[in-house]
């Protein structure tokens, strides 16, 4: 049942116009730095993973319109709900769905923005890592923002409102990743939002 | 299909948006039975579809037995870009019930269409593929809210048929409607 929901899932992703756009973003943004910032090569280092985590905070974002509300609105969680499926399960299917979109896809990218950020390779794998560790609860955010702001018009907006003071800790954590357990609480915040994010998200897709 | 206990709706009240929609609904739908739903328009029948479907909570009441329900809204949850099999195929799939489901294309008469995508439907072929949803559930108990909306003559007697035969093998069905779809000897509850 989980596999044929995530296999859905990803076949939306994989076809939907957007596939390229979060990974996009992210590889544009830390193009534009060095050219906002000046060619300084040891501040950039220094404000790279910065950069990198509000980028990828920020692509987790985009596509967050279309996670659930086309679903809510064409009578697709109606169907799953009168099946007695549990919406639990979707939307863990969802979490999942969305983090394999735009985390996998921006791991793959990290390289690049590293060398054009002038990352040492030391600095890039500990930021591969955190990333890795990290992406997971912004993906679970993210979908527990579009399950809230499904069916409101202008939800994006809304949903970013929603996740970024909630996305805080993994912002801090991550950036922070060179302080002594920095990857633990990272992890742990992901633990958080992955065990929260069905049960919220459900939660809130279901119809009163 | 396995013996299904009669559905019995039991004093059922619903409650939308602060109004009270109906209350005191009451009926009972033997196995092969078929209940039809009428009212004037707000008057509470697409409610107690979505009720029945477990897409509201009543306010009080029950409702008991009918077995497994499948249900056809007025939403057809087809994606634009995805081809009618493919659509159809994931549903059966939840349902497991792949193996009903070319003759569930048959009974509406969708077999041509399965790599049409959807975008490119018409109504009437999604508001088929809908029920065709539902053929395939294999479910107990069909809910369908204003099945012959959008129908053509031809596609309201593939519906009339695969009811009938539904019925037949013992199952039940309860709809909405606006007028006569060509369901025989079922009781009418009619709402407002």
């Amino acid at each position: 049942m989980f596999f044929t929901l995530l296999r859905r899932d990803l076949l939306a992703i994989a076809r939907s116009p957007a596939l390229w756009l979060p990974v996009m973003f992210f590889v544009l943004t830390a193009a534009l730095f060095p050219f906002a910032v000046g060619p300084d090569a040891r501040l950039l280092a220094r404000i790279a993973p910065g950069i990198i985590w509000v980028a990828a905070l920020l692509a987790s974002l985009l596509p967050v319109e279309t996670l659930l509300a086309p679903d809510v609105e064409d009578g697709s969680i109606d169907q799953l709900i009168s099946r007695g499926i549990a919406l639990e399960l979707v939307c863990a299917a969802r979490i999942v769905a969305h983090w394999i979109g735009f985390a996998v896809p921006l791991l793959a990218a990290l390289p690049v923005a590293g060398v054009l950020l002038g990352l040492s390779g030391a600095d890039g794998t500990r930021l591969a890592i955190a990333l890795l560790l990290g992406t997971p609860a912004l993906a679970s955010l993210a979908v527990i923002a579009a399950a809230l702001t499904a069916g409101l018009k202008g939800g994006g907006a809304l949903a970013g409102l929603i996740v970024l003071p909630l996305a805080l800790p993994v912002l801090i954590f991550g950036v922070g990743s060179d302080v002594a357990g920095a990857f633990r609480l990272l992890g742990a915040a992901s633990l958080v939002a992955l065990a929260v994010g069905p049960f919220a998200a459900a939660a809130a897709l279901r119809p009163e | 299909m396995a013996v299904v206990e009669a559905l019995v709706i039991d004093n059922l009240a619903c409650r939308r948006g602060g109004r009270l929609l109906f209350d005191a609904v009451s009926a009972h739908v033997a196995p092969g039975g078929a209940l039809l739903l009428t009212g004037p328009n707000g008057a509470g029948k697409s409610s107690l579809l979505r009720l029945l479907a477990g897409l509201l909570q009543p306010e009080t009441g029950t409702v008991t037995g009918g077995g497994r329900r499948a249900f056809a809204g007025h939403d057809v949850a087809l994606k634009p870009r995805n081809t009618l099999g493919t659509e159809l195929d994931y549903w059966a799939r939840l349902d497991g019930g792949q193996q009903r489901l070319p003759g569930a294309l048959a009974a509406m008469n969708l077999t041509a269409l399965v790599d049409v995508p959807c975008r490119h439907l018409s109504s009437g072929q999604k508001r088929r593929a809908a029920l065709a949803r539902v053929i395939a559930a294999g479910a107990d108990c069909w809910l369908l809210d204003e099945p012959t909306a959008g129908l053509d003559t031809a596609s309201s007697a593939l519906l009339v048929a695969a009811m009938a035969a539904h019925r037949a093998a013992g199952g039940l069905v309860v709809a909405a409607v606006h007028g006569d779809i060509g369901l025989a000897d079922a009781a009418s509850l009619r709402l407002g």
